[in-house]
């Protein structure tokens, strides 16, 4: 684990806004110097506090206007079925995210679709095709919002 | 706005890899240097391209504890959803707020240090929380795959 002051905290918050300030963006902000700053910036970087960057988009205006969660649970379990069952669901390019989770279910899904006819074929043709798949169960997401978490 | 094969194209390579540079980026979209930065702008100023936000590594971070709680609220009351989005707001260990049709209404992304720490958030921030009818919890173990990538 990373330790973290208030200048650190300050960072990483501006960069939850904004992934592609700058070392001497974020030194103005918090009154350090350039170098000063992009030493900072390369220390939370190098520690694994910052994982990448995710790029925001308007999806409908892209053509993706729904996004579907499907809680999967596996018909049969075992290391050789999680394994394939993973590999498949991966290489599914509307599937986004998939997060292995302990409870209801095994599986969560994230599922970018045009319309709820285009979710329709995919679940059809791709989702309930996995291999060792057992119930699936779908809620349409209507809104959502990124919070900057616990950073003081 | 009209997106072209050639905004679609430039979209891709960003999305799969966000930290590129215009000129690396305009390289793999087989785009000159000058035209992607014309797409991007346009993409940006047509509100397409909304900007890129750091991802934290929270682990990294010390919180070792990712719950997804999702919620079933008690709609006889017409401000429930508002009511109980607002109050979720003020808890900083909630990351995601979403809201679905579907069997779940609300679903919270929340983030603990330890096994503790998450009872203590529970007991004293989540279930304070107004208008819940039920509450079901998927413990978070991997993330297999977490992409933005739309299939453009």
């Amino acid at each position: 684990m990373i330790a973290m002051d208030a200048t650190d905290r300050a960072f990483l918050r501006a960069l939850v806004e904004d992934g592609t300030l700058s070392a001497g963006e974020l030194g103005r902000r918090t009154g350090l110097s350039q170098p000063a700053a992009w030493r900072r910036l390369r220390r939370l970087i190098e520690g694994g506090a910052i994982r990448g960057r995710r790029v925001v988009l308007d999806r409908p205006a892209l053509g993706f206007s729904v996004t579907v969660f499907l809680g999967v649970k596996l018909a049969t379990k075992g290391r050789v079925s999680l394994e394939d069952f993973e590999r498949a669901v991966t290489a599914i390019p509307e599937v986004q995210t998939v997060q292995h989770v302990l409870g209801l279910y095994d599986y969560r899904l994230r599922v970018a679709a045009r319309d709820l006819a285009d979710f329709e074929r995919v679940l059809r043709r791709r989702i309930l095709t996995l291999p060792g798949l057992g119930q699936v169960d779908a809620n349409v997401l209507m809104s959502e919002e990124r919070r900057p978490g616990p950073l003081g | 706005m009209q997106i072209d094969d050639t905004d679609r194209r430039i979209l891709r390579h960003l999305l799969a890899e966000p930290g590129l540079a215009t000129a690396d980026l305009a390289e793999r979209a087989g785009v000159t240097a000058a035209t992607c930065w014309r797409r991007l702008e346009r993409l940006r100023a047509e509100g397409v391209l909304k900007g890129q936000e750091a991802i934290l590594d929270w682990r990294a971070l010390g919180y070792e504890v990712e719950v997804s709680l999702r919620f079933t609220l008690d709609k006889t009351d017409p401000r429930a959803f508002d009511d109980f989005i607002a109050a979720a707001r003020m808890v900083p260990e909630v990351l995601e707020i979403q809201t679905f049709v579907g069997r779940v209404d609300v679903r919270l992304n929340v983030i603990a240090r330890d096994m503790g720490h998450y009872q203590e958030v529970y007991r004293a921030r989540i279930l304070a929380l107004p208008h819940i009818a039920d509450i079901e919890a998927l413990m978070h173990v991997a993330t297999i795959k977490d992409s933005e990538v739309l299939p453009l």
